[in-house]
Order: C-alpha cells, then sequence, then structure tokens
C-alpha cells in the first residue's frame, strides 16, 4: 500500500508535465490553430530552464527563461500559419523539428554541467493529513504540482464561464462570426499560441527543474509532448478530462520505473525483477495506451457527436468563405 | 516577429510611408517559379543557420565548407554521401505518396526501423541458411521488410480511416513502439556477447555494394554505395508513374485535394487510406532494409533509429512532393547529414533541417500571394 501510494505521488509530480503541456495545446487549439511543435518547445523550455538555472543559481528565473524561451518560439508558428496560412500540420512539425535542434546546439554540453537547486518542495499542512489523498497529492510536491492543481480549475472557469474564454471559444468555432462581432481573430490566434508555448515552456521547466533535474538532449521529453497532444484529443478540448488524463499518464510513467525494482510483487517473485527484457515491453505501453486512449476518445466523440473545434486547422481569411 | 500587421490587409495603426501588400494570385506563376522559391528558402535557411552557429560559438563559413568539401570533394566521400542518402530517399518517397493524400504518416521513422527488423528476421530467426544464394536472400529480405513495414503502416491506416483515430498520433507513437521491439530482440534474442547489438550479417545477406567489383573496375574500390540505391530509384520512378500516370494515383491526388469532390466520384476513401499507408510503410520498410543489409550489416539500434524518417519529412516537402525530385533532394540532405557528423556543435545538422523546413513552409505563401510594396495613401 506504501508502495503503490509513492508511486502515485512520483506519477502527479510526473503527471504535473504534461499536465501543463496539454492544456497549452488545449488553449491553442481552442482558438482554432493546431500546433505540433509541442515536443519542440518543451525541449526549448527544458533547455533554458536548466542552462539558466545553472547560470543565475536560481531556479525561479529558469522557470521564467523557459516559459519566455518557448513562448517566443511559438511566435514562429503563429506567424507562418496565421499571418502566411500556411498549413499548420507542416509547420507544427517543424517547429519541433527546429526546436529539437536548437535544444540540442545550444545545449551542449549541459548534461555535464553540474547540478542545479531545485524548485522548493513542501507539504500542505491540513490537506496532508487526509487518508490516501494526502500523502498522494499534497506531500512534498514541488511548488510547480500545486500550480498545476490551480490551473486546472482556473482553465476549466476561464474557457466556459469568462467573456475571454468565449471569445476564445468563439473564434475556434465560427471565426468569421467572432470577426463580425469585432473580435480580431488572428490577434487572438497569435496570443494563445503564445499562451501553449508558454505552457509548453513550463511543462520543459518541470522536467528539467523538478521532476527528473538535468539535460538528457531529446531523451529530457521522451516524445511527452505528442502524448500530450494526444490526451488533448482524449480530452475532447476539456481540461478537467485533460488533467485526468495527463496524472493517469503520469502514474503509468512511474509505474513502469517503479516494477521493475523489487524482487516480490504481491507475495510472488516479481516477474519483472527476473526478467529484465519484458522492461522493453512496459516501457511500450504509455505509448500503446496512447492510441488505446485515441480510440476511445474518437468513439466517444463519434457517439456523442462531439468534436474538435470546427475551425481547427484552417486559417482564418477575412472575406472568404468558411470551411 | 509577431507582427501581425505587417503582412495582414487591415493594417489600422502603421505609420510608415510604404505597406506590405498581399494580393491573391490569381494566374498560375510560371514553371520555374516555385523551384526558385524553394532555393530561396534554403539560402535564406543556411544564412539564419549560419548566425545562429555563430552565436553558439562556431564558424558558420568552416562549418558550411566543411559540409561541402566533406561530402563532395571527392569520389570516395560522394560515394558516401550517396550511402546516406539512399535511406533518405526510401522515407521521402513514402512520405510522397502519404502526403499526396494528405495523410499524415509522420511514422516513416518507426516503418523503417520495423523494415530493418523484417530484413533481420529473414537472417538471424534463420529463415534461410548463412550459405543461402544471395538471389535468394535479397528478394525476401525486400518482401519481409515491405511486409513488416507495411504491418507498420497498415495499423494506422486502419485506425484513421475506420475509427477516425488521428494518425499524426498514432504513427509517432508507433515510431517509440517499434525502438523499444527492436531493442528487445537485440538485447534478449540475437544480442551478441551481451552487446547491444545482433551478430554480423552473412556475406550472402549483404546487398552487393561497388567495391565488390573493384577486381573488374578499379575505380571502385573503396566506394560503399550499395544496392539500395539502384531500388531507391526504381522505387522513385515506380512511385512517379503510380502518381502522375495511374487511376489509383489520381484518385490519391484527388482525395488529397479535395476529399469532397473525390467522395461525389465515388472514390472509396477509407480503403485508399489503408492502401496508401501500407504502400508507404512498404517503402520505409524497404529503405530499413536497404540500410541494414547494405551498410549497417546488423541489427543495431542508433544507426538504423537515426532520424531517417523525419529527414524524409523534409526532403518530401522540399521535392514538392515528386518522387523523381525527391532523388536529387536527399543526396543534398545526405551531404548534411555526412558531414554534420564532424561539426561541433554536434545538433547543428538537425538544427539547419528544422530551419531550412521552417522557410520552405513560410516561403509557400509566395506561391499562392504577390507581395507588393504600396504607398499607404493608396490602400
Amino acid at each position: 500500500m506504501d508502495a503503490l501510494i509513492i508511486i502515485f505521488q512520483a506519477g502527479v509530480a510526473s503527471g504535473t508535465v504534461l499536465l501543463f503541456a496539454t492544456i497549452g495545446e488545449l488553449l491553442t487549439e481552442r482558438s482554432g490553430v493546431l500546433n505540433l511543435g509541442l515536443e519542440g518547445m518543451m525541449l526549448i523550455g527544458a533547455m533554458s530552464a536548466f542552462s539558466v538555472a545553472i547560470a543565475t543559481g536560481n531556479p525561479w528565473l529558469g522557470v521564467l527563461a523557459a516559459m519566455l524561451a518557448a513562448g517566443l518560439i511559438s511566435q514562429i508558428h503563429a506567424f507562418i500559419t496565421v499571418t502566411l496560412q500556411a498549413d499548420q500540420v507542416v509547420s507544427g512539425l517543424s517547429l519541433t523539428l527546429l526546436g529539437t535542434g536548437i535544444s540540442l546546439v545550444l545545449g551542449e554540453g549541459l548534461s555535464k554541467a553540474g547540478t542545479v537547486s531545485l524548485l522548493p518542495r513542501f507539504s500542505i499542512p491540513l490537506l496532508a493529513q487526509i487518508p490516501i489523498i494526502g500523502p498522494i497529492f499534497f506531500t512534498d510536491q514541488s511548488i510547480l504540482v500545486y500550480i498545476g492543481y490551480l490551473l486546472i480549475p482556473a482553465a476549466w472557469y476561464y474557457i466556459n464561464r469568462t467573456r475571454p474564454g468565449l471569445h476564445l471559444r468563439s473564434i475556434g468555432e465560427y471565426p468569421a462570426a467572432a470577426d463580425s462581432l469585432g473580435i480580431n481573430v488572428n490577434r487572438l490566434r497569435y496570443f494563445y499560441v503564445f499562451v501553449g508555448g508558454v505552457l509548453a515552456g513550463l511543462a520543459g521547466a518541470t522536467i528539467s527543474l523538478a521532476v527528473a533535474p538535468g539535460w538528457f538532449s531529446e531523451l529530457t521529453t521522451g516524445g511527452q509532448g505528442w502524448i500530450a497532444i494526444g490526451l488533448v484529443i482524449f480530452a475532447q478540448w476539456d481540461p478537467l478530462r485533460a488533467a485526468f488524463g495527463a496524472y493517469a499518464f503520469g502514474a503509468l510513467r512511474r509505474l513502469i520505473l517503479d516494477i521493475q525494482g523489487p524482487t516480490m510483487l504481491l507475495g510472488m517473485p516479481n516477474p519483472f525483477y527476473y526478467n529484465p527484457y519484458w522492461g522493453f515491453f512496459l516501457q511500450m505501453l504509455p505509448y500503446a495506451f496512447t492510441i488505446i486512449v485515441l480510440i476511445i476518445g474518437s468513439r466517444e466523440a463519434m457517439r456523442k457527436r462531439l468534436g474538435a473545434p470546427a475551425a481547427l486547422g484552417n486559417p482564418y481569411i477575412r472575406g472568404e468563405r468558411g470551411q | 516577429m509577431s507582427d501581425t500587421k505587417m503582412t495582414a490587409s487591415g493594417s489600422q495603426g502603421f505609420r510608415f510611408p510604404y505597406r506590405v501588400k498581399l494580393e491573391p494570385r490569381l494566374e498560375m506563376p510560371s514553371r520555374y517559379f516555385p523551384a526558385l522559391v524553394s532555393i530561396g528558402a534554403v539560402l535564406v535557411a543556411l544564412i539564419i543557420g549560419g548566425i545562429l552557429i555563430a552565436f553558439s560559438g562556431g564558424d558558420p563559413f568552416r562549418s558550411y565548407a566543411h559540409i561541402a568539401r566533406a561530402s563532395f570533394g571527392n569520389l570516395g566521400v560522394l560515394s558516401d554521401t550517396i550511402v546516406k542518402a539512399t535511406p533518405i530517399l526510401f522515407t521521402s518517397l513514402a512520405c510522397i505518396i502519404a502526403f499526396r493524400m494528405k495523410l499524415w504518416n509522420i511514422g516513416a521513422e518507426g516503418q523503417f526501423i520495423m523494415g530493418a527488423f523484417g530484413a533481420s528476421f529473414v537472417v538471424l530467426l534463420p529463415v534461410l541458411p548463412a550459405d543461402a544464394s544471395p538471389w535468394l536472400f535479397i528478394p525476401l529480405m525486400m518482401l519481409a521488410s515491405m511486409i513488416t513495414g507495411g504491418l507498420w503502416g497498415f495499423i494506422p491506416g486502419y485506425l484513421k480511416a475506420y475509427l477516425r483515430v488521428n494518425e499524426i498520433i498514432s504513427t509517432l507513437m508507433l515510431n517509440y513502439i517499434a525502438v523499444f521491439w527492436i531493442n528487445f530482440w537485440i538485447f534478449a534474442v540475437w544480442s551478441e556477447g551481451g552487446f547491444q547489438m545482433s551478430p554480423k550479417f552473412p556475406d550472402n545477406a549483404w546487398l552487393p555494394r561497388l567495391l565488390d567489383f573493384s577486381k573488374s573496375f578499379p575505380a571502385f574500390r573503396g566506394l560503399t554505395t550499395h544496392l539500395g540505391l539502384l531500388i531507391g530509384i526504381v522505387a522513385a520512378v515506380i512511385l512517379w508513374l503510380i502518381i502522375y500516370r495511374s487511376r489509383w494515383g489520381y484518385e490519391i491526388r484527388l482525395i488529397g485535394d479535395n476529399p469532397h469532390a473525390a467522395r461525389y466520384a465515388g472514390i472509396n476513401i477509407a480503403r485508399n487510406t489503408v492502401l496508401v499507408m501500407m504502400l508507404s510503410g512498404a517503402l520505409a520498410g524497404l529503405g530499413g532494409m536497404s540500410e541494414v543489409t547494405g551498410m549497417v550489416h546488423r541489427l543495431q539500434t542508433s544507426p538504423i533509429a537515426a532520424g531517417y524518417g523525419f529527414t524524409g519529412i523534409i526532403v518530401a516537402w522540399l521535392s514538392k512532393l515528386n518522387p523523381l525530385v525527391a532523388i536529387f533532394v536527399s543526396i543534398l540532405f545526405g551531404a548534411l547529414i555526412l558531414a554534420g557528423r564532424e561539426i561541433q556543435p554536434s545538433g547543428v545538422p538537425k538544427m539547419i533541417q528544422g530551419i531550412i523546413l521552417v522557410c520552405l513552409i513560410a516561403s509557400d505563401f509566395l506561391l499562392r500571394y504577390r507581395v507588393r510594396i504600396v504607398r499607404t495613401e493608396e490602400a
């Protein structure tokens, strides 16, 4: 039981990475822009966070740098897709390649640069006393994890209950109508691509300064950006479901790491300990689960007739017929 | 950088006496214009890349001069360049056929890896004894790699066609799964003495290389260009014929350009999705076979999962989805990767590839719009 709690506790921390990335991408997609550059932006974030934290000795400056750097590079995607109206898929892919390349070049030698002072970890008084939930969610977590908890309801409330949130939904569903009401569609799309970039940078910083400190070139993110894009689809563009998916995947990642350790499992010899090669199949699981989760998500979408934001992937050109 | 006003048509508050105006092109630009734009985009990308290299403490001129010398300097390195270009040619063909139908197969990487696995399976299981004739080995390995690669394309194709699963994510996830899959076989089943690689393939399972003929043609001594190049060129020609000269190719292009029209014309989109993804996977898989039997000669993760699938995406785009153009573009990228290995910092080739793709996409708008500089009052 205790072991399980420790795994879930670490799972929540590692799920926070996916949470930031997923919510950021969700906001971007709600505005009608698909940004497949998530993985690249996260790498830029992780690299900037780690290098600035080392250079200045202050992890908070690292977090800030990560958010700014990823936010800035996201604007390339915004420029290409919103202003130049190029294909969002290819532009996003090129952003991932670009972000990966730049972070490899600028992060050269960073993996041996030493250790950083990490972001503070603490427990929340009272809440930490709650059985099971307390130790998992509120005990000895990084401050970023708590920020993540606050982000979930905030994002939900913003999208569904505020006026700017209404504008966000309208430019993603029917930009022509939004335009006729005086909403500047393209400027808002730039803004939400930026927000997505900032949160992707925060996700990167969460990896390199909290969950798995350090810089390990491309392995730092290990495809989590792509998993996050899958989670957005699974979440049906809803922050609450996104949070559920993110934490579930975080727990799964931890479980895979931890299950190979002990010699005994549930009172039996641990098969994963005695057959280390099974580990490769365990490592496939997050990626296989992403596909399964997508199947579930799309079946449900078909049944409920839910769907992506209607204008997702289409540039808005004033005066041209929609779709 | 994010100045929307610079190009948006309604630009209030822009105080320059001149401004940039975009007009949709009504007539087709001249035949050579797209090629010129692409070349211009690559040049711009190289300049930006140079600036970034200078920023990170390198010397851009020496880096580029090194790339040119180390990839086209003499016959030996030219041959090495072609060897590097061969896998890229296959993955770019895989991307071309899928992208033609607007199927975003980002999984050429995984399909390439699975193709390498399929070929290795024939050799290492072993399906054929080590002393079997190359005439038996090569066709069987080609077939096996096309089956395994095609299967890796079938999965996302089927999921896309019948369960509406986004193929970008599913193909990407299958890339990761493919790496773990061959890692399992390399570590657990075919490991050579506990190392992370399979034993070397028997000579009969190697694709013939130019140097094998150096007895009769002394000029070929030391040249490692292998049969894979020829297979790749043949595949490119066949693919060109399929796309431009066959009914099926017409259907694929129609679905890509206008799925609604295709549906009204009675074209079965779901079936074509599965078929095109399988063909795409089979082409990438064939590339994996070519690499593992022509170059690496053993199953090993790092030289096989080296990102050829992603380079293929850029080459496909730069070739404007034309298989014959892809032959030449892949050679350029082979040069970039080959020479880039020795450049410090080591991420440079990847970064330049990224910049090239960004510039290419950004330049596409020049094909759709005319850029005019007009006086502000005029607007």
